[in-house]
């Protein structure tokens, strides 16, 4: 069944800006793992860059494992959405640069009490990804 | 004469386009925000902050209005002004009437203008230090202005009042009139 498990926004530093879990009873990462996790990312990311046969290479996109997809989606700003599924999810490419980006744009960046870069703590934003979100899991036939 | 050669004094008031982009206005918005947060001690000095910042515009849109709309007229009753800000400026401003306009039933002088979306708030989440604060301060500055200029001074709040099976509160611009005003209404003949 198609699920997305987690949602990570990265700034262009390298630092984590937002994380979320959606789905119950899957293993968890404690915060300081989470802040790891994605500074790891973002070098990885980066190096991917450098080591790629083909000029202007924009990064890892999907990382594929037995259990899980790792979907990445690089802005031009440098800020790196992730999101990590269920094997064979479809369209997470176009939720993570369509949908979750508008999200961030919309409520994160027009909030004259968030600070770029920082960690997002938007009331709005965390409403309106769980809606998202849980509207997807509804079409998948999660028990919601 | 074509009508760009003609002195900006002697053109018509122009309509206007009406829109504009939302996103422009919510940057621009933030914006003022963050400026008005500059050194603020509490939540009350940047309300009073973001009001000053709207009199300015409400005092602007009064005349305006009133020469483009009501050809020149202005209202000298305290219940025709109130529904020409209610309804005209309303419209002016947000595309649509306020919701309603409410007589306060223990106070006289107090009137209540009542909006679900005012879209100055829709992407604006709170902060814990600021939890009471309600950015249509902008908003109630600007019906203070448009008042004022009319000749009905007042002191303009903006509340956010939760309502019964709503997820989102409601915005109530309450309108407290000088007691100047409310002397000179009742001398007025009804």
């Amino acid at each position: 069944m198609p699920a997305i498990y987690t949602i990570l926004i990265i700034n262009k530093s390298g630092g984590l800006m937002f994380d979320r879990d959606f789905l119950p009873g899957i293993s968890k990462t404690n915060g300081n793992d989470t802040l790891r996790l994605a500074s790891i990312w973002h070098s990885v990311n980066a190096i991917s860059t450098q080591l790629s046969p083909m000029p202007n290479c924009l990064g890892i996109e999907l990382l594929q494992a037995d259990t899980f997809d790792l979907h990445c989606f690089q802005a031009l700003t440098g800020i790196k959405f992730l999101a990590m599924t269920e094997p064979q999810t479809p369209d997470v490419a176009n939720l993570l640069r369509y949908t979750i980006y508008d999200l961030y744009a919309d409520y994160a960046l027009k909030n004259p009490f968030y600070e770029v870069d920082q960690r997002i703590k938007c009331e709005l934003f965390d409403n309106h990804l769980n809606y998202t979100i849980t509207g997807l899991h509804r079409r998948w036939g999660h028990p919601v | 004469m074509s009508l760009a050669r003609l002195n900006i004094v002697d053109r018509p008031l122009p309509k206007g386009k009406s829109e504009v982009s939302l996103s422009a206005f919510a940057f621009l918005f933030s914006e003022l925000v963050q400026y008005c947060l500059a050194n603020v001690k509490s939540t009350g000095e940047l309300e009073s902050r973001l009001e000053s910042v709207g009199v300015g515009v409400g005092l602007r849109l009064l005349e305006l209005l009133c020469q483009r709309e009501r050809a020149s007229k202005r209202d000298i009753r305290l219940l025709d002004a109130l529904k020409f800000v209610s309804t005209t400026l309303w419209k002016y401003l947000f595309g649509h009437q306020a919701r309603d306009l409410e007589h306060s039933t223990t106070a006289p002088d107090e009137y209540m203008i009542n909006d679900y979306d005012l879209f100055v708030n829709k992407y604006i989440s709170l902060p814990k230090d600021y939890a009471s604060l309600n950015c249509a301060a902008f908003v109630a500055g600007i019906v203070r202005g448009a008042l004022d200029g009319a000749g009905f001074p007042s002191r303009v709040t903006a509340h956010f009042v939760p309502v019964q099976g709503q997820a989102k509160p409601k915005t109530v611009i309450l309108v407290k009139f000088d007691a100047s005003v409310m002397k000179r209404e009742e001398r007025l003949p009804s």
